[in-house]
């Protein structure tokens, strides 16, 4: 009988040294661009897509209000309402919450303060339109509605 | 002489390390939201004094490009009922592009555009006077019941009729245009040169009441 002779196997095992490092390259790279919720959400949040969007560059300057259908309808209702900061406003409360927002920045950079609306796309034009009319009120006239990029066709 | 002295391996176990990155790694990718501070800016009109009505702006009909949307979000586009916003890039293009009734400066302008630009721009006399201030306006008016998402989706298309003419202007794309800075000198001169006297005129107005 034939013997076979025994096939010398090649070494199988992966270098795994490197795997560290790999990893903590994503570490730091999720790390660096994170940024742990700040808030709450208390609304309903589908932000909406469009194409031409513009970005910021100073971010100290930005306001967020959000603008949607509360999630615990029970409590809130189905109307859609608007949150600032951690608590559900009202309209009217508006022009407070942007001189509160506006005495946060400096002097020189009050009349820069931009409001970026991030509504729910299910929100009809009523609840936008009142919101715009409360900022012109309250001077803080840069309004940018929040939108995620749409991938064209 | 002193005995060697047996040394135990002086080598940390760094087996298990992949295993604790790997968990801060999961922990960071749940917490994450990359930040998106992007979207649609717009300025708004400053406030209306009560004591003092709104200034009576006379425009032509002919240098204003109507869209008006319901609360069925129907499309009311110069006078045309629509229910896609098709094409609609396109012809705000044509209609911001048109030198109907061209004054000095505006001829002067349609001089200065590219050739490529030149070739859109009409010289209708139904359509708007010219580019310039005073002249072609985009003016869009919603219902109460309009929804949120297709206002946004028209007053998209209409600033993409508008960045497009200005990257033109400047040979960029609409993108490169709008990617655009301002930080430094030569990006700011772009930005400057591509909107030069080519207002970005949208009118806004206050949505209706009724019918929501």
């Amino acid at each position: 009988m034939a013997k076979f002779k025994k096939k010398t196997k090649a070494d199988t095992n992966i270098p795994t040294s490197a795997l560290p490092d790999i990893i903590f390259m994503l570490l730091f790279f999720f790390m660096v661009t994170t940024v742990l919720r700040e808030q709450d959400l208390l609304v309903e949040q589908k932000i909406p897509q469009a194409t031409q969007l513009q970005k910021l560059q100073k971010k100290s300057l930005i306001s967020y209000l959000f603008l949607g259908k509360p999630k615990n309808t029970s409590l809130y209702g189905v109307e859609p309402r608007i949150q600032a900061n951690d608590v559900l406003i009202n309209t009217s409360d508006i022009l407070q919450w942007v001189n509160q927002e506006k005495d946060a920045l400096s002097e020189a950079e009050r009349d820069q303060i931009t409001i970026s609306l991030k509504a729910d796309r299910d929100v009809k034009m009523g609840p936008v339109s009142d919101i715009q009319f409360e900022l012109r009120e309250a001077d803080a006239r840069k309004l940018m509605y929040a939108t995620v990029g749409k991938v064209e066709e | 002489m002193a005995k060697k002295k047996i040394r135990t391996s002086q080598e940390v176990n760094a087996g298990s390390m992949a295993d604790i990155a790997f968990l801060l790694l999961i922990f960071f990718l749940v917490t994450t939201t990359i930040a998106s501070d992007k979207g649609i800016l717009n300025i708004l009109p400053p406030k209306q004094d009560p004591n003092q009505p709104p200034p009576e702006v006379e425009l032509n009909e002919r240098n204003i490009f109507n869209i008006l949307i319901n609360a069925n979000d129907q499309l009311l586009i110069e006078g045309e009922f629509r229910t896609t916003t098709e094409g609609l890039t396109e012809e705000i293009k044509t209609f911001i592009l048109n030198f109907g009734n061209p004054d000095e400066d505006n001829l002067a302008l349609f001089n200065s555009l590219p050739a490529s630009l030149r070739a859109m721009a009409e010289r209708s006399p139904e359509s708007s006077d010219y580019p310039g201030s005073g002249g072609a306006v985009v003016s869009i008016k919603t219902n109460r019941g309009t929804s949120y998402e297709i206002y946004l989706e028209v007053l998209d298309l209409v600033k993409r009729a508008y960045f497009e003419i200005y990257g033109e202007r400047v040979g960029l794309t609409a993108d490169e245009y709008r990617a655009l800075t301002g930080q430094t000198a030569a990006e700011k001169e772009l930005i400057d040169r591509g909107k030069e006297n080519i207002p970005m005129a949208i009118s806004i107005a206050e949505p209706d009441k009724t019918g929501s």
